[in-house]
């Protein structure tokens, strides 16, 4: 399809951007990295033998082209704090952090555009503005706290939930074989029941905590969407044509208003693995965002860079997907391309 | 003969925030077996008003005040919703204007046809298609095989009028109401889509309900004429007889006001004044603030109907004859 190539020759120049950004970023930090590596016994001379070993002393352009060549190797640098190539840590907790937050999400949609679609279809009723009141309470409370308290009410007062000690509890069950990374998945792939049961128990509170925050924009968007297009000529068409409720309300105002609410949802997942440092500090999840408040804390340069570096791509990816999902629910987005 | 549609002395008004819109007042109205019947009035008289409430489609801020609405042995005024989706599509249909929003702007127009089709008609699934197309050949679509694949986006404002059209007439109603179902299209289009409005309702004695503010349409292919007036209808009669022979001075300035291939820009009157506000109390005709010919009669309550030949009514105390 060209306009799937079109659209990925689009993400070049975003690309480019990115590595430049997260280039500058590494010389923008605070320190000298060649005096941080030298160690805290190092001389001016041993200093000097480490800017030369990391190429510091380079100018600026030649210390670029240096970088692009390391990522056109895959080679991202090593992290101080694990020892291990910076790489090779993101792909290992890159799983946690994405499972985490696909489960948020399908949480937030389940709850969030139903709860939209209800309220558009009563606009100004009492549904509405509790639809409206307790959405924006869920997201006005930061989301390690909600965490904090579904933990003390779900663990230790109700004892529903498994104990918060991350993706799986160790002492009980043991990791599937890893073939995606997400223990969910890996777990149904070995066919191991109980391990796929504990992982799902242990994903349900934290999607909540994280899921509650995006239901704001989710249920809010969904709500604004279908209240134009039931009040939109196609509807009224719909109607004069006797078409029986579901129909019109699905086929006819729900599609048309999939269009705004799945440009929401890529923002709101990439704003979702974002924000997801503070739950995964909460429940003790090996994800990413940990990782990358440990590194930021050690001041690792290279494992943030990568961390941003990641991101960022994961952010253009992202958008990439939802644009071809425009293309799939409007014709006319393909049309204009 | 019984009426296919009738409308007796309804009145529905509209609640808003800034007060009560007398919207609809007394009005009554028939439309006969195959028989045309164009609605006239300048904008804001309740044209539109009058045809949704006929559909049972009325916005949410309008209360029916009075009076009785029969389609077809049907009350519209107090059948179930369920009984009017029913009806909805099946036996009454509608065509708007502006046909590009009003068809689903991502849903291929073929299919569109098939659902009313899939709701309505009773259809056995793998023939929905083909009756889908022939519905678009009827409308006289070019390559109807291939314009059942298009987006209403990839069809001109004609093209998609049609496929209005042949939604509408998919199912073979008894009451088409065509909601100035050519404003906003060119004037060879416009004569296009009304010589097929009129072509169908011959062929399937449909009877046919036209709203427009254009006179020489309505003229043109009505067999007769209900004038509106700020919620009010002023005048019925036969389209020619109102054309040659108004009686209701409002008729006579909305005839004037109307540019034919014989006169001139400045032949043309506009009409003085506007339309009252129908938030206020107002006089039993409620022309008399823009009448010429206002006298202290016209303001006795009520305001009757009088009849100056069998089928020739004007709901004025001075008509212009009779």
């Amino acid at each position: 399809m060209g306009f799937v190539g079109k659209r990925l020759l689009g993400t070049i120049p975003s690309l480019i951007g990115v590595v430049i950004v997260t280039f500058l970023l590494s010389h923008a930090l605070p320190g000298d990295p060649a005096a941080y590596f030298a160690g805290p016994a190092a001389n001016a001379a041993s200093i000097a033998g480490v800017r030369a070993k990391l190429g510091l002393d380079q100018s600026l352009p030649v210390q670029f082209m240096h970088y692009i060549v390391d990522l056109a190797h895959g080679n991202l640098g090593n992290a101080l704090t694990t020892g291990q190539p910076v790489l090779t840590d993101l792909i290992d907790r890159l799983p946690a952090s994405l499972e985490l937050t696909f489960f948020a999400l399908v949480f937030a949609v389940a709850l969030g555009i139903p709860m939209g679609v209800w309220a558009a279809t009563k606009p100004d009723s009492l549904a509405d503005h509790i639809c409206r009141a307790s959405v924006s309470v869920a997201a006005a409370f930061p989301t390690f706290f909600v965490g904090l308290i579904l933990v003390y009410i779900f663990y230790f007062l109700l004892g529903l939930a498994p104990e918060p000690v991350g993706r799986l509890n160790e002492i009980l069950y043991t990791a599937p074989p890893r073939v995606t990374g997400a223990y969910t998945i890996d777990s149904l792939i070995a066919g191991d029941w109980n391990t796929f049961r504990a992982s799902l128990a242990q994903l349900v509170l934290p999607a909540i905590s994280l899921g509650l925050f995006a239901l704001a924009p989710i249920a809010r968007i969904t709500r604004a969407a279908m209240v134009q297009s039931l009040g939109s000529d196609f509807t009224r068409t719909a109607r004069a044509a006797g078409l029986p409720r579901g129909k019109i309300l699905v086929t006819y105002a729900f599609r048309n208003a999939l269009l705004p609410v799945a440009n929401v949802l890529g923002m709101v997942f990439s704003f979702l693995l974002g924000s997801n440092v503070l739950i995964e500090q909460v429940f003790g999840w090996q994800g990413i965002g940990a990782y990358a408040v440990s590194a930021v804390l050690a001041s690792d340069y290279a494992a943030v860079q990568g961390f941003v570096l990641m991101m960022a791509v994961l952010y253009i990816l992202l958008n990439l997907i939802v644009d071809l999902l425009a293309t799939v629910i409007d014709p006319r987005v393909r049309f204009e391309a | 003969m019984t009426a296919q549609l009738s409308v007796e002395d309804f009145s529905l008004v509209f609640r808003t925030r800034h007060g009560t819109v007398r919207a609809l007042e007394d009005v009554s109205l028939s439309v006969e077996r195959g028989e045309i019947v164009g609605v006239v009035g300048e904008s804001g008289s309740g044209k539109s008003v009058l045809a949704y409430a006929v559909m049972g489609l009325q916005d949410a801020a309008a209360r029916v005040q009075g009076g009785r609405i029969r389609f077809a042995g049907l009350d519209m005024l107090t059948a179930s919703e369920g009984a009017l989706a029913g009806v909805r599509g099946r036996e009454l249909a509608m065509i708007f204007q502006s046909p590009r929003t009003a068809l689903n702007p991502i849903r291929k127009v073929g299919r569109q046809i098939e659902d009313i089709l899939r709701q309505h008609a009773n259809l056995p699934g793998r023939d929905l298609r083909d009756q889908a197309i022939a519905a678009l050949a009827r409308v006289r679509i070019p390559d109807p095989q291939r314009r059942y694949e298009a987006y209403p986006f990839e069809l001109s404002g004609g093209m998609c009028q049609r496929v209005m059209i042949a939604m509408a007439l998919a199912c073979s109603p008894f009451l088409l109401i065509a909601d100035e179902p050519t404003t906003g299209l060119d004037v060879t289009t416009q004569a296009v889509i009304m010589d097929l409005i009129r072509d169908m309702s011959r062929e399937a004695r449909m009877s046919t309900l036209l709203i427009t503010h254009d006179l020489g349409l309505a003229g043109e292919y009505c067999d007769r004429i209900a004038v509106m007036h700020a919620g009010h209808v002023v005048e019925i009669a036969p389209a020619a007889e109102l054309l040659s022979r108004p009686a209701h001075p409002y008729t006579q300035q909305l005839l004037a006001a109307t540019p034919t291939p014989r006169s001139t820009v400045e032949g043309l009157v506009s009409i003085p004044g506007q339309l009252p506000d129908l938030r206020h109390d107002l006089p039993p005709c409620r022309f008399s603030a823009r009448c010429a010919r206002h006298s202290p009669i016209c303001d006795e309550k009520p305001l009757p109907w009088t009849s100056l030949t069998p089928t020739h009514s004007v709901r004025c105390r001075v008509p212009l004859w009779g």
